[in-house]
């Protein structure tokens, strides 16, 4: 084997061993909540992917992970670490609520639909740009300025939803206008009646797909991926660094401006306060464990997605609380231990 | 026994996996002597100190210390046998002091209070015994480089070392602190130390050594006594075929002017300029050297020039072909036909997690696109063809560009920058880290490009490459330029005076 192929199998493994490792770890949790594992695993399987509906709840789920770990992982590889999705996702939620709810009935549905998620994106863009240019001219950290970013937004949103855009006694924006609505799965496959899972699942995919080529394919990509592991000698090769710095972090917005899709244009229809529930942060971790790859965020989404969705199907034997312990040991096995999984893994390797 | 041995190697085999990096290594040393191990990168000197060091088991070989067979050896078996050694990078915790450094994990405490005084009069008896005027309790980060090495030499004392060995010693030193650094090696053999020295660079070993052991491709190829051989001979020796050392050039044709610097002054911070109104020009088919101790301005020059530190220009103007660049981008400045060697490679040369394949395009990938996307057929051919005029190795352009050697890795920016279309070529230590086989070919190459009626910038701090290859010097000082001299006119003492801003 040589070394490209070797490399790539541990990038593989990592992750993989990483979730076996939490897997053990939980089930003492269970153990010690006097409950056995096995049976626990089997529920959360049986009502995630061995069930027509489960799936369908899985790719809900999924869905808007997939986008955010996308929209984090784009920024790592420009090395830079955007904290700010969760306020760029819930601006653009509401940028896309707010479009899809004033757009005249008649509008056609892909005009519509194009327009939601242009104002998404164009909202995150713009959320995410901001702190690109404070980190490009005058050096000032991204991170700080995302997670200031996000008191902001979030406050202004909020705001803004109560005095202006509610509808009264709640804390949600109008419905959107009928050819904004997207469909859901369950019109084409209709084993996942019932499920909430709607077509912005195959956006996600396209939007990992569109990420993929840009990065790995386009001189802009290969300049972005420069600046990310040494912008020193990016500059010295006379790429423009404070341009793809601020541009790669309003994408890295744009990306996570369209997460909210899933939830408003497919699944409630208005735009909701606090419906994003921490969606930026499961980011981060979702871009850490996919190791900032589009083929890798996929998979990490689709296991944080399972494990979500699984967290209300095994409530009624061990508390939901369970799966979010397992979700964070998960996280912390990739992160923190990953280099210790690799020197396991080499050693039984030998 | 006729002679006492401090430490001897038989036959000693070191594998790693399939490969072997030490086989049939036989090496004695003496005590009071300072002895030289070299042998060009990847010889396998830093296997055979680890192996001497304790680090690394030998897979076949007998080690004797002192007389004494060695079975298990261990860097505590080695501390016990009062070796001690000085990495190439230091290991020192730049907030702390001296003396905190020195005793850090052998704190001598007595409840909770580090004893240090007692360490602050050890430490300075050390450092009067062995001249190395170290105060012990200033703040590392106040040192120089110099200072910061007899700090680590300092430790190693400090721990009751008799044998040390100094892995690349003057690889980070000015040419003043090399001599500095030399005393200091004379004066621990004065008092009976035994001191090991792994370097590339001969004219140094031919100086300060007592005898040599030269390695090649893994194995010891023979010791010689310093004063009977020549640095061809070692060269020889460690390359295994003839070695130019010296380089043979013809006289430059000049041509039109190129490139013009006026009154280029940058600022190092609020009050001190780091360039002070500097003026040079340098025409077609000419060599300026810069002479001068690193830090005097050179990376400010060189940033000047290829536009990476605008924001500290204070005032000046530069011309290329005739055009004033001063305010045109780095890209551009590229475009119209600069090309710049790094004096970093792998801060500003490389991008070291790309393939030789992307770092042979960084800086040109637009060249190797179209509509936007990366043409991967030209990019290949391209690779293939850089990969064999320059015989970089491993010849695999999809190899990580961080596992090549020093001189791989050079090779791969000057194949880089030569593909460029260029009437200034920028060589900021263009040999610094590599081997003599590679040093050879960079030299022809940067001759190559006068010859071919190319004005160079070589910034150097090897005197002797800048007083080989250069036609005209430049000598900066304090971020002036204190004269520019013929090269045939001039001496290595004369720049040596200069530098050190000493008046004639």
């Amino acid at each position: 084997m040589n070394d490209g192929k070797k490399k790539l199998l541990i990038e593989i493994l990592t992750p993989i061993f990483a979730v076996a490792l939490a897997l053990l770890v939980s089930d003492i949790l269970i153990l010690l909540y006097k409950e056995s594992p096995l049976k626990v695993y089997k529920i959360l399987l049986e009502g995630t992917i061995f069930n027509p509906y489960g799936i369908g709840q899985v790719i809900f789920k999924t869905t808007p992970l997939i986008l955010v770990g996308l929209s984090v992982a784009f920024a790592f590889r420009t090395g830079l670490f955007n904290i700010g999705a969760e306020g760029q996702l819930y601006l653009g939620a509401f940028a896309a609520a707010l479009t899809g709810a004033y757009l005249p009935a008649g509008t056609p549905f892909i005009i519509t639909v194009i327009l939601c998620i242009l104002s998404g994106f164009l909202a995150g863009f713009i959320a995410g740009f901001i702190p690109g240019i404070l980190k490009a001219k005058l050096g000032s950290h991204e991170v700080i300025n995302t997670i200031m970013l996000n008191f902001i937004i979030m406050a202004l949103v909020n705001y803004l939803v109560v005095t202006y855009f509610k509808v009264p006694e709640t804390l949600h924006t109008k419905d959107i206008i009928e050819n904004a609505k997207l469909t859901r799965l369950y019109e084409y496959f209709p084993v996942f009646k019932g499920s909430a899972s709607n077509i912005s699942f195959f956006l996600s995919l396209l939007a990992c797909l569109a990420v993929y080529i840009v990065l790995w394919k386009t001189k802009f990509g290969y300049e972005l991926r420069a600046v990310g592991f040494n912008p020193s000698a990016a500059e010295t090769a006379g790429v423009n660094v404070k341009k793809l710095i601020t541009l790669s972090m309003a994408i890295s917005g744009g990306l996570a401006g369209i997460v909210g899709i899933n939830f408003v244009l497919g699944y409630k229809y208005y735009f909701e306060e606090g419906f994003s529930s921490g969606l930026g942060f499961m980011g981060i971790a979702v871009a850490l464990l996919g190791k900032n790859h589009p083929g890798g965020v996929i998979a990490a989404a689709l296991l944080f997605g399972i494990l979500s969705q699984g967290g209300l199907v095994i409530n009624s034997v061990v508390p939901k609380e369970l799966v979010d312990i397992l979700q964070a040991v998960v996280i912390i096995f990739v992160v923190a231990a990953s280099s210790e999984v690799r020197r396991l893994l080499f050693k039984s390797a030998k | 026994m006729t002679e006492s041995y401090v430490i001897e190697f038989k036959n000693i085999l070191k594998r790693f996996g399939k490969v072997v990096a030490n086989k049939n290594v036989n090496l004695s040393i003496k005590k009071g002597e300072v002895h030289a191990i070299v042998g060009e990168n990847g010889a396998g000197k830093s296997t055979l100190m680890k192996t001497l060091y304790g680090l690394y088991q030998p897979d076949e070989g007998e080690i004797f210390i002192n007389g004494e067979k060695i079975e298990n050896h261990s860097p505590n078996n080695a501390i016990k046998h009062r070796i001690g050694m000085v990495h190439q990078h230091f290991m020192l915790a730049k907030p702390l002091t001296v003396s905190e450094n020195v005793i850090l994990g052998m704190e001598n405490a007595s409840g909770i209070r580090l004893n240090l005084k007692e360490a602050d009069s050890r430490i300075k008896k050390l450092s009067d015994e062995f001249n190395l005027s170290i105060d012990p309790r200033k703040k590392i980060e106040d040192l120089s480089v110099g200072e910061n090495q007899r700090v680590e030499i300092i430790k190693v004392l400090y721990r009751g070392a008799e044998i040390l060995i100094l892995d690349e010693p003057t690889a980070v030193l000015t040419p003043q602190e090399v001599k500095e650094f030399f005393k200091v090696i004379k004066s621990l053999v004065a008092q009976g130390k035994t001191v090991i020295i792994i370097t590339h660079k001969l004219d140094e070993v031919m100086e300060i050594s007592d005898r040599i052991t030269v390695m090649r491709q893994g194995e010891t190829v023979g010791s010689l006594a310093s004063k009977n051989t020549t640095p061809q001979e070692i060269a020889k020796m460690m390359v295994g075929r003839e070695v130019l050392l010296r380089v043979e050039k013809n006289d430059a044709v000049k041509g039109e002017e190129v490139i013009s610097v006026r009154n280029l002054s940058v600022r190092k911070n609020k009050e001190t300029l780091a360039l002070d109104s500097v003026s040079f020009q340098i025409c077609a088919g000419e060599i300026l050297g810069i002479a001068g101790v690193e830090g005097n301005g050179q990376t400010e020059l060189i940033e000047s020039i290829m536009n990476l530190n605008s924001d500290k220009i204070a005032s000046g103007e530069i011309k290329f072909l005739n055009a004033d660049i001063t305010s045109v981008s780095t890209f551009e400045r590229l475009e119209r036909g600069i090309s710049h060697i790094p004096e970093d490679r792998h801060k500003r040369g490389l991008v070291l997690e790309y393939s030789i394949s992307d770092n042979l395009i960084l800086g040109q990938q637009h060249l190797f696109s179209s509509n936007g996307f990366l043409k991967q057929n030209a990019i290949n051919r391209h690779s293939d063809e850089r990969i064999s005029s320059f015989d970089i190795r491993p010849a695999d352009k999809k190899v990580a560009s961080k596992g090549l050697s020093g001189g791989n890795q050079q090779k791969v920016i000057i194949a880089r920058e030569f593909n460029r279309d260029f009437k200034l070529l920028i060589a900021a230590q263009p040999t610094r880290g590599v081997d003599i086989g590679a040093i050879e070919f960079i030299h022809k190459q940067i001759l190559k490009a006068r010859d071919n009626n190319k004005a160079c910038l070589l910034i150097s701090a090897e005197l002797s490459e800048i007083l080989s290859l250069s036609d005209r010097i430049a000598v900066l000082y304090k971020g002036k330029i204190v004269k520019i001299l013929d090269s045939k006119k001039t001496s290595e003492d004369e720049l040596g005076m200069l530098m050190t801003g000493a008046e004639k």
